[in-house]
């Protein structure tokens, strides 16, 4: 674990600093494989600048709009750096709307721009397992098994690990380089989705922190399991929906 | 592999059906949030106990505060961040007070000094307790890495979040006092 790289005088958060990392490794790659979807590399970075910036907009408006009392009564707190006051739902739907609108002003169709994402989506879900192993978050349960990592107090699976290389084999599996043959226009993200849902339904179980909904079920393998299934209800309609041999040839 | 549509289908009920039988059987599994027994500077933990002096000699124990909602803020004298939050930290303590809220700003004495410390809480007006950490004992527990660093323990003593770096903007301490003093019984 370690929560604060120390450099001299700085002290910076591990976390942040990987996340950082992440969205450029994941810019890079993605825009490796953004021809293949039919989108150039200045269309890629300004359609993911614009849902990062709208998402940390509205992120931050949504929270305002739920604590106004708090927020009226510090309105500098509107321009804070602190992650803490961002509304992860608003920060969502915004992020969403705005490339949405960014997709329709640039006549982007959107399987080919999910598609293009994909990467960049694959390589956040790497970084995001490893900075909650640099934090210390999302931790694992107790275990006596040889692996297990010494965390608050405990011998712990060391879950971070688990999801973080899963995540890391299933971009290698499904991106292995920019000129791999093309999938159906939504398939790549779609078995993303699919393959990154399957591995959070399966590691969520040796979680020591995971919240539960009714009957004691784990509440992220629930929404795993609710993503696995529309990823696979999409993957069957674009098979479906794929053209006839005849049909190419016409 | 080019499964036909039948057997695409097959394989997916499969999948989710195997999914669901998982998700049934780790509900078994320990590990699923449960009332927290151990002590760790982390959120869903007990937050470490300890027992320091102000600089007037009084004593005050973490144990003793069971039952208020308590912010614990970890800082120095010569930490930049640390002064800029202050100011918020004492406004929301004169507003919150009075509904229980306890805030311990505890300073790293050991890389500070208790007259730079006074002098520090002398100039901002803070009214609430400053705690020296003289040998460091209390940085070593909460894995002091970085300051300031801010603990908001629930009125069970459990750590609800950590805030590790500063400034902290002043809406994110009132929202979080206020779901700490919206969950005291």
């Amino acid at each position: 674990m370690l929560p604060i790289l120390n450099i001299g005088p700085f002290a910076i958060p591990t976390a942040e600093l990987l996340l950082l990392a992440g969205l450029w490794f994941g810019l890079t790659l993605a825009e490796k494989h953004a021809p293949r979807h039919g989108l150039n590399t200045d269309t890629l970075y300004n359609f993911v600048f614009v849902m990062l910036i709208s998402g940390l907009v509205t992120g931050r408006l949504g929270y305002a709009a739920r604590h106004l009392d708090a927020f009226l009564a510090s309105p500098a707190s509107l321009v804070s750096l602190n992650r803490g006051v961002l509304d992860p739902v608003a920060a969502l739907g915004g992020g969403l709307i705005a490339g949405w609108i960014f997709g329709q002003r640039k006549s982007l169709s959107l399987l080919p721009a999910l598609d293009a994402l994909a990467p960049l989506l694959g390589v956040l879900l790497v970084t995001s397992a490893l900075a909650n192993l640099a934090s210390g978050d999302a931790y694992g349960a107790e275990t006596t098994l040889p692996w297990a990592i010494p965390l608050w107090g405990a011998a712990r699976h060391p879950v971070q690990l688990y999801e973080a290389t899963a995540a890391g084999l299933i971009l290698g599996y499904l991106f292995p380089h920019p000129r791999m043959p093309n999938r159906l226009p939504g398939m790549d993200f779609l078995l993303l989705i699919a393959w990154s849902a399957g591995a959070r339904l399966f590691f969520e179980a040796f979680r020591g922190d995971s919240l539960t909904t009714l009957g004691g079920l784990r509440t992220a393998q629930v929404a795993a399991w609710l993503a696995l299934a529309a990823a696979l209800w999409g993957i069957t309609r674009l098979r479906r929906a794929k053209p006839e041999p005849q049909k190419i040839l016409q | 592999m080019n499964p036909s549509p039948k057997s695409w289908n097959f394989y997916s009920a499969g999948i989710l059906l195997a999914g669901a039988l998982w998700i049934a059987v780790s509900a078994r599994l320990p590990g699923a949030l449960a009332a927290p027994t151990l002590p760790a500077p982390q959120a869903g933990f007990l937050a470490p106990e300890f027992t320091l002096q102000t600089p007037e000699g009084e004593t005050i124990a973490l144990a003793d505060l069971r039952g208020h909602p308590v912010l614990l803020n970890l800082w120095a004298s010569w930490c930049g961040p640390c002064r800029a939050e202050m100011p918020a930290m004492q406004r929301v303590y004169e507003d919150y007070r009075d509904l229980g809220l306890v805030i311990l700003a505890v300073n790293a004495t050991d890389q500070d000094s208790a007259a730079a410390a006074v002098a520090f809480a002398n100039d901002l007006g803070l009214t609430f307790p400053i705690l020296l950490d003289l040998d460091g004992a209390v940085g070593r527990q909460y894995a002091l890495r970085a300051l300031p660093s801010s603990y908001f323990i629930d009125a069970n003593g459990v750590i609800q979040e950590v805030v590790i770096g500063g400034p902290m903007a002043e809406a994110l301490l009132r929202t979080r006092i206020e779901n700490l003093l919206g969950q005291v019984p």
